[in-house]
């Protein structure tokens, strides 16, 4: 069959996934009076459609910022607006100021998922399907596998079609970003990741390796001659988009400083819910909480995620290729989510996008939505189609199998290592596999237990936290093991082949 | 050793294409169901708190028992696993009860029961005359398993409409795959089965009489493949007269003295016609032709006697929305009768032709294809869903060869299309239309890849009509809704639909007919080869 072919194959057997997801509920739905996700975009949108636009971000008569008031970045706001116009335009009661809060009906919710399909379809899908075709190594059927299980990935779909929220667009953006700069446009990249920054600041974790690699690429030039103009070239497309997003808060200096305050909720303390990373799971020896101030624990907080992040991207700035900018991305993200300020659990998205093994840490969320059967069901197709569609395409010999399994697992874009090497990790690799499906059995055993078992009274939070500290620890295990990666490793021939 | 390779042997795409689709299936648990989600949930209930005796009289639901008795055992069967899940869902009177619970378990069992229909494409893979092809994607095995198990129409007749077809295709195609096997005892068994779950295979039960009579009782042909007729092998016949009366009579014994009422209800000629939304088939093309005949009558009048009242005229009334009777206008109206001898005519002369020329289990399926085909063109009151008994075998032939396969896709496309409308929630919308892509495309271009030498599969005017349904489909759910016909002929983008799928149908029909008058000899000189 032709590539084409195989490829909208591909494509519609995702889309059909993800609408079929999105029959299932969402999150807070039918709880008042707060509800969840869903209720904020769609209070985004009535908010945005409603109110003058210096008042989105402020608590006034007309706006209540304690009920879902808006925290992203205006590009969200802009979307929200958009969205608003359309659902004006099929039921002036979904955007209705006051009135519509908590608006719960069956035809909205279609709306609300059509919404997520068209960004999905208009950014991510193409972005996806890009990356594989220029990025992954491998005949024409490799890649298509690839992509077909980039976008069966069950953590984005569950979260964005389950739980509700748009994380394709920014994660599409990010990914356009990459796209630009691995193709070498690096004013298209520059501007495609500040667009995904200014849609969701989460794009943060992500921001530190963009910069590094457009810097080094610049330093590499000379500085004095050709790299400055470049880089001078590059910080324009950087400042003007920034200031074209946010032009209708310039106008006055206590607007942009407001809604920064918004984005970066300093006062909400160190961590909420349940999450996999380092405070929360310390939290379980030591209530760190109680123990320390604020300012201890965002200094804390800030000087640890610096000193994880800073080896990976000293290497990258002082050799910007590709290879190194992918596996920047990746420790930094980790790095950010383990050690950062206010993580929440979905941010993991943006690290799992890239290892994409480790979305079991969401299933307190996803439980708390109801959404359950979508879960067991995804990630069951997932990890079988993953695990057959590898081993098809590599199956050789048993060894390289392993090998390709664990690769894929673990980085996609791991370069194929050479045989010298295969003796010399022959061990650690056997291990690895053999700690992949210890844990593997131990992640299902704790999804099994908290559908099915009540916790003892006295420890209600008894499996949330053990599946946090679970996924901490393999946070943990693959920061570690990047990073080793990323410092240890000589720079390969396949990768510099490709940045050439 | 720790690591199970699920790869190992090189049928375990058939596994990853089987689990695919039961994910799949899996996710469309909370999709809309129709009414006949609460048909079987009513027969879960009357089976499992009444005693046999009682199944057939009652009626406190209006959807009574009218399936065979071996369905209704199934249905006794699966209520006490049911019982786990939601008790509440046994009680006759909770009338549309529709619990989570109970969503879960009929869904599940739907899905459950379709191992029976994997385990039947796998021992059909096994048939295929030839199962080359270097490329994976290029078997016949593999295109064939995708073509089955990922058939849009079982996907959403029975994982989202609701209805437990997957199950009984698996029987057929078990009962076809043991023919080719050339165990014919159990192909004859497990259609003898397959009768006692669903009365509608009886419009094939006339394939399988002729050839297993033509075949299997006559144990020799002459030379030139005509009859022969002193090798009649009156052991084979009775025993498969014992075996097909010993499974009616435990399927319908229980009941015998109640027979009258169990026909009454397998057999309800109340109703009309056509269905509520025209199955594609001759009789959506005499309605239009009807109704195309009224408005240019009245025109007539209007002009002859200056008359605006077309009320005088006898009024069609057509697609109402429930089942209903409807008098003709202008052309004579159909009885069950006619139906009945259109049928009859329409097959007789494949059935001659397997008689005189058998051609093997080959020309078996394609005699019942035909006879499935012809008692949708022409039978009383069909479902568009029956299509499927004509697509899902035909699948079979097509990965043999380039000229099934051009009618498989006709066919399969206009037939698939034609169940559009079961799915009318907006809901569904995308879903319907993502999985028909789906299996459009594939079927497309895995079969032109198959059949690469000798050019393009469908010509230039076939390609343009099956485009044309791109066109239609647009207009019909997405422009038509918009329009201020929309309220006053709200049934018109129906019947567009029921119409033009059944061009198509026809076509198919014709060619298929044609391919089984003719075939036979180029399959002999292949033979001969």
């Amino acid at each position: 069959m032709e590539n084409w072919s195989l490829i909208s194959l591909c494509v519609l057997l995702g889309l059909t996934a993800r609408w079929a997801v999105s029959f299932h509920s969402y999150s807070g739905a039918g709880k008042p009076p707060m509800f969840g996700d869903y209720e904020a975009q769609r209070h985004w949108q009535e908010v945005t459609y409603n109110l003058p636009v210096h008042e989105w971000y402020f608590n006034t008569t007309n706006n209540d910022l304690n009920y879902w008031g808006l925290d992203y970045p205006p590009l969200t706001a802009y979307h929200s607006l958009v969205c608003a116009y359309i659902a004006k335009l099929l039921n002036p009661e979904w955007v209705e100021l006051y009135a519509s809060r908590g608006y719960e009906s069956h035809s909205h919710k279609l709306f609300m998922r059509a919404t997520v399909l068209f960004t999905d379809i208009l950014i991510y899908i193409p972005a996806v399907l890009l990356y594989c075709f220029y990025f992954c190594d491998g005949s024409s059927k490799q890649k298509v596998a690839t992509a077909f299980c980039i976008l069966l990935y069950p953590g984005l779909i569950l979260i964005d079609y389950g739980h509700f929220q748009y994380n394709s667009v920014s994660l599409g953006l990010a990914l356009w970003g990459i796209l630009g700069l691995g193709l070498g446009w690096d004013l298209f990249g520059s501007l495609a990741f500040t667009l995904a920054l200014n849609y969701k600041q989460m794009e943060l974790y992500h921001s530190l390796p963009f910069f590094c690699y457009l810097l080094g690429k610049c330093i590499k030039q000379g500085l004095t001659g050709r790299g400055f103009f470049h880089l001078v070239k590059i910080s324009m497309t950087v400042l003007v988009t920034f200031a074209l997003c946010w032009m209708p808060f310039l106008s006055d200096p206590k607007q942009p400083l407001q809604v920064l305050h918004r984005l970066f909720p300093v006062g909400r303390g160190l961590f909420e819910d349940k999450v996999a990373n380092t405070w929360c799971s310390l939290n379980v020896l030591i209530k760190i909480k109680t123990l320390l101030s604020r300012e201890t624990q965002l200094f804390l907080s800030f000087a640890l995620t610096l000193l994880f992040v800073l080896p990976s991207s000293l290497k990258l700035l002082s050799k910007p290729t590709l290879w190194q900018f992918k596996l920047a991305l990746v420790n930094t993200s980790l790095a950010f989510f383990l050690f950062s300020f206010q993580v929440h659990e979905k941010s993991i998205l943006l690290v799992a996008l890239l290892v994409f093994f480790v979305f079991r840490s969401m299933l307190p969320l996803l439980l708390k939505d109801g959404l359950l059967l979508p879960y067991v069901v995804t990630s069951l197709a997932f990890l079988f189609l993953s695990l057959y569609l590898l081993s098809a395409l590599e199956r050789s010999t048993e060894e390289e199998l392993r090998l390709g399994l664990y690769r894929k697992l673990t980085q996609r874009w791991l370069p194929k290592l050479n045989l010298s090497r295969i003796i010399k990790w022959k061990v650690m690799l056997s291990l690895c596999i053999l700690q992949f499906w210890f844990s593997l059995a131990a992640m299902a055993a704790l999804s099994f237990t908290s559908v099915w078992l009540k916790p003892p009274a006295k420890l209600p939070d008894l499996f949330p936290v053990l599946v946090s500290v679970l996924s901490f620890l393999h946070f943990l295990g693959f920061i570690i093991y990047f990073n080793q990666v990323q410092l240890m490793e000589p720079q390969r021939k396949k990768s510099q082949k490709k940045t050439n | 050793t720790v690591m199970a390779a699920p790869v190992t042997n090189d049928q375990s795409w058939f596994f990853a294409l089987a689990l695919g689709v039961s994910f799949l299936k899996c996710l469309l648990i909370n999709a809309y169901h129709s009414t006949d989600f609460e048909v079987h949930r009513n027969w879960l209930a009357l089976t499992h708190s009444l005693p046999a005796a009682q199944w057939y009289y009652e009626a406190t639901s209006e959807w009574t028992l009218d399936y065979p008795p071996l369905f209704a055992w199934f249905e006794y069967g699966l209520s006490h696993i049911a019982r786990f899940f939601d008790k509440e869902m046994l009680v006759v009177q909770n009338l549309n009860y529709a619990s989570p619970a109970t969503i879960l378990f009929q869904r599940l069992s739907v899905i459950v029961a379709d191992v029976v229909f994997f385990y039947a494409v796998k021992e059909c893979c096994k048939c295929l005359r030839e199962d080359k092809g270097k490329d994976l994607l290029g078997k016949p095995s593999f295109i064939l398993t995708v073509l089955l198990l990922w058939n849009f129409g079982l996907l959403i007749v029975d994982h989202i409409h609701f209805q437990y077809n997957g199950f009984l295709f698996g029987v057929l195609l078990l009962s076809i795959a043991r023919h080719f096997q050339n165990r014919h005892f159990e192909g004859a068994l497990l259609f003898s089965i397959l009768l006692n779950l669903k009365h509608i295979y009886l419009y094939i039960a006339p394939a399988y009489g002729i050839y297993l009579l033509r075949c299997f009782c006559f144990t020799q042909s002459n030379a030139d493949g005509s009859l022969q007729w002193r090798s009649f092998s009156v052991v084979r016949l009775v025993t498969l007269g014992t075996i097909v009366l010993s499974t009616f009579s435990v399927s319908f014994g229980p009941f015998i003295g109640q027979l009258p009422q169990v026909l009454s209800r397998l057999f309800p000629f109340k109703r009309g016609l056509c269905h509520a939304y025209w199955a594609p088939n001759i009789w959506a093309l005499y309605n239009i032709a009807d109704k195309n005949h009224l408005i240019v009558c009245s025109y007539y009048e209007r002009v002859k006697f200056k008359l605006l009242d077309i009320n005088k005229l006898p009024k069609a009334s057509m697609t109402g929305g429930l089942v209903q009777e409807f008098q003709h206008s202008v052309l004579p109206s159909v009885s069950p009768l006619a139906t009945l001898i259109c049928t009859v005519l329409s097959i007789l002369p494949a059935l001659f032709r397997i008689w005189h020329r058998p051609n093997g289990a080959r020309g078996f399926l394609r005699c019942l294809v035909i006879c499935a085909l012809g008692s949708f063109m022409f039978g009383w009151h069909v479902h568009e869903k029956a299509i499927l008994m004509a697509i899902l075998p035909l699948s079979l032939l097509a990965v043999e060869s380039r000229e099934d396969a051009r009618i498989f896709l006709i066919l399969s496309i206009t037939g698939h299309y034609s169940l559009f409308p079961l799915l009318f929630t907006t809901q569904e919308l995308p879903i319907k239309i993502f999985l028909m892509l789906l299996f459009t495309i594939f079927s497309l271009t895995s079969l032109k890849t198959l059949f690469r030498k000798g050019g393009a599969l469908l010509n230039p005017l076939e390609a343009t009509y099956l485009l044309g349904l791109i066109p239609l489909e647009l207009i019909c759910e997405f422009v038509y809704p918009l329009t201020v016909w929309q309220k006053t002929f709200p049934f018109l983008p129906l019947m567009l639909t029921s119409v033009y799928c059944a061009l198509g149908v026809t076509y198919a029909f014709i060619r298929l007919y044609i391919s089984l008058l003719t075939c036979s000899d180029s399959t002999k000189k292949i033979k001969t080869q």
